[in-house]
């Protein structure tokens, strides 16, 4: 790894936590707001509605926080496995500087509260085209460092020929391609609906056909969050915790489960959409459900890898081990608390995807309690664990206080322990999201005794990331200077060489995934953009 | 294979498998089902369609009820509905403007009102009382208070 993938790491890592100080502190104003504690009238006119604050929440949290440290950990982790620097380090800059530019544009009106549309934007609600334009870019921006990665394995393959990829370059390649894939929809929603209609080129659009491509690329989006936590799960973290990768081809067959199945399953948010019919929304459960089986695979794989390390440290018993665990490290600390919460996240996704169970839970606050277990939590808890090494490393400097760390990683969980379950109960006694509920007309009498437990647990979840911001400021600041090693990558209990070669090879995959959204999204496409008319007019109503 | 690792196999099978085969007998047996394709309206001619002439609520046949409802920022018309308790309700709804929701908490009428669909749901209402009817999607600025409400009445 030369110099420059550290830097591009870095810069990647900077916006990605200033977005994230953003996005948690919109988040304390929304928590608050539940407990009928309203803070916009003093945060005016910077914030100027619990929609305008909810909207930069989800923009900076789930599209940005989590994309800019994907593009900064992804290659740094795939030139390390190769042992290579990136084949195109401009290139590498170019992808960094085009999102940055995008994000900035985006920005302007996000801010300025003209583009008040949650990070779902959907028609006809109708932002300022500078919010439409600068998504692109930064989605554009992404697809530049997916040509890298493909580059820099291709240079890697031509001077390894036979020799199986090493699973943390594979497991960052078949991400990248799969979002790459699935980010077509947003492009085509984006270039041929919204940005034509918002520069007045087009005097309409369409509500359903927009959702449609919206959500083809929204599904799988939330594998292209959490697959770098499940890189982190499996070829690091079992380093951290003293063991060894339990099996690395079950690992390979996971993630190409994964490359092939994310994509044809985005109509199970549409469930309650009128205009497409049962039938493909039936289909669209089935191949949900398939996802499940990789996402079983992980975890059986993960927790094996666990438990090698637990066993290693004296840990005995059936579970008694896990306290085994070197709990005493921040960065291990977050990750394995991240998994016992996904685990409740992934349950509660069964639920979402379970067709007419959908009906009890769709867009309640149920929904919001789900999210914050997947992309809030075992998503952004890895990522902050990871970065209690790779920030150190990055900077040469040791993390300032291991302590502290550790206190925060604890603060998030319990924070997340009450906030969560608390939505969740929320949602299925019928309180829906993304509404200011301290003004609601129909207020019920048993939400309202839970409300003050969502403002409880987001204060915490904000203390949380408070700590977590104040040491990775201190450690730039106030820790010497002294090379930080990076976490090596696990070794395996069963290597790539049982692999069989059928795993290392991405034509019949990439086939397949085609295939299989040719199948499930064709039909539905093809007929609403034959027959959609594009007349529906747009509304800046905030 | 090892009869562990088919132990956890055999299982992660089973259990999406049989939960499929739940979902499909409440949905085509139980009759509790998702939104369907009901076809196309004009978003800017909600008013000259015949289901949307004049929204309010039709006694169909006996004990059925169809509810003609339109939805624009932030109102819904009819807001309150009136039935006597037994009754099954056929809602019919559109938006005239952007993208609202509709939902009745515990009754499994929630449906996104999409501009340019018709929307169709619907549920039985048993017991008297008063249920809220809200829009559950962000519709702009007073979002929070598009509502409406069903009252349904004992038998006398």
């Amino acid at each position: 790894v030369t110099r420059t993938e550290r830097r591009l790491a870095a810069a990647n890592l900077i916006v990605a936590l200033v977005a994230l100080f953003g996005g948690v502190t919109t988040g304390l104003f929304q928590a608050l707001g539940y407990a009928g504690v309203e803070l916009y009238s003093s945060l005016a006119p910077v914030i100027r509605s619990h929609y305008h604050s909810l909207s930069i929440h989800g923009v900076l949290n789930a599209l940005v926080w989590t994309t800019f440290f994907i593009c900064g950990f992804l290659p740094f982790i795939s030139s390390r496995s190769l042992g290579a620097p990136l084949a195109n380090p401009h290139l590498g800059w170019l992808a960094f500087w085009l999102m940055v530019g995008g994000l900035a544009l985006a920005a302007v009106p996000l801010v300025g509260n003209a583009a008040t549309v949650m990070f779902t934007f959907y028609p006809p609600l109708k932002a300022h085209w500078a919010f439409y334009i600068g998504l692109t870019l930064v989605v554009a921006g992404t697809w530049l460092v997916t040509l890298n990665l493909a580059l820099t394995w291709r240079a890697w393959r031509a001077r390894n020929p036979g020799v199986c990829t090493p699973l943390p370059a594979f497991m960052s390649l078949v991400t990248f391609v799969m979002w790459t894939i699935a980010s077509l929809g947003l492009a085509a929603e984006m270039l041929v609906l919204v940005i034509p209609w918002s520069l007045g080129w087009l005097s309409g659009t369409d509500a359903l056909l927009a959702r449609t491509l919206f959500w083809f690329t929204g599904h799988p989006i939330v594998y292209f969050w959490l697959l770098p936590a499940y890189i982190s799960w499996y070829t690091l973290v079992p380093r951290q915790a003293g063991g060894k990768l339990f099996s690395d081809p079950m690992a390979r067959t996971s993630f190409i489960l994964f490359l092939v199945l994310s994509t044809p399953i985005g109509i199970h948010h549409q469930y309650a959409d009128p205009g497409i019919h049962q039938g493909w929304k039936l289909l669209h459960a089935l191949l949900t459900f398939a996802v499940f089986f990789p996402s079983l695979l992980t975890f059986f794989n993960v927790v094996a890898s666990l438990e090698t390390g637990a066993r290693a440290r004296g840990g005995r018993g059936w579970v008694a081990w896990f306290r085994a665990l070197p709990w005493s490290d921040p960065s291990l600390a977050a990750q394995v608390l991240a998994m016992v919460l996904f685990a409740f996240g992934g349950i509660g996704g069964l639920v979402n995807a379970s067709f007419n169970v959908n009906l009890v839970v769709h867009n309640t606050a149920y929904i919001v309690g789900h999210l914050h277990l997947t992309v809030g939590t075992a998503v952004t808890l890895t990522f902050m664990g990871i970065t209690y090494w790779l920030v150190p490393h990055l900077a040469g400097r040791p993390l300032w206080s291991p302590g502290l760390a550790l206190g925060q990683v604890w603060l998030w969980f319990a924070g997340m322990m009450i906030f969560s379950p608390t939505l969740h109960e929320l949602g299925l006694r019928g309180m829906p999201r993304r509404t200011m509920i301290s003004q609601v007309s129909y207020m019920q009498p048993e939400w309202q005794a839970l409300l003050p437990l969502v403002g409880i647990g987001g204060f915490l979840l904000f203390a949380s990331a408070g700590l977590y911001f104040l040491n990775v400021a201190l450690t730039m600041v106030a820790s010497d200077r002294t090379p930080q090693p990076a976490v090596e990558f696990a070794e395996t209990l069963s290597g790539a060489d049982q692999a069989p070669v059928f795993l290392d090879r991405w034509r019949p995959w990439l086939a397949l995934a085609a295939i299989l959204i040719a199948v499930a999204y064709g039909p539905t496409l093809v007929r609403l953009a034959i027959t959609t008319p594009l007349t529906t007019p747009g509304f800046r109503v905030w | 294979v090892y009869l562990w690792e088919l132990a956890w196999i055999l299982p992660s099978f089973a259990i999406p498998v049989g939960m499929l085969a739940a979902l499909a007998v409440t949905a085509f047996g139980a009759g509790i089902n998702v939104a369907g394709d009901q076809g196309r309206i004009d978003p800017r001619k909600v008013a000259e369609h015949p289901l949307f002439k004049e929204p309010g609520v039709v006694e169909i046949a006996p004990g059925q009820f169809e509810v003609r409802m339109t939805a624009q920022i932030w109102a819904f018309a009819p807001n309150e509905i009136r039935v006597p308790a037994g009754s099954t309700v056929h809602f019919w709804a559109t938006s005239k403007d952007v993208v609202h929701g509709l939902l009745v908490p515990r009754h499994n009428i929630n449906v996104m009102l999409l501009p340019g669909q018709i929307a169709h749901a619907q549920a039985r209402f048993d017991t008297p009382g008063e249920y809220p009817i809200i829009c559950h999607e962000y519709c702009g600025i007073a979002h929070h208070t598009m509502a409406g409400k069903i009252i349904v009445e004992a038998k006398r």
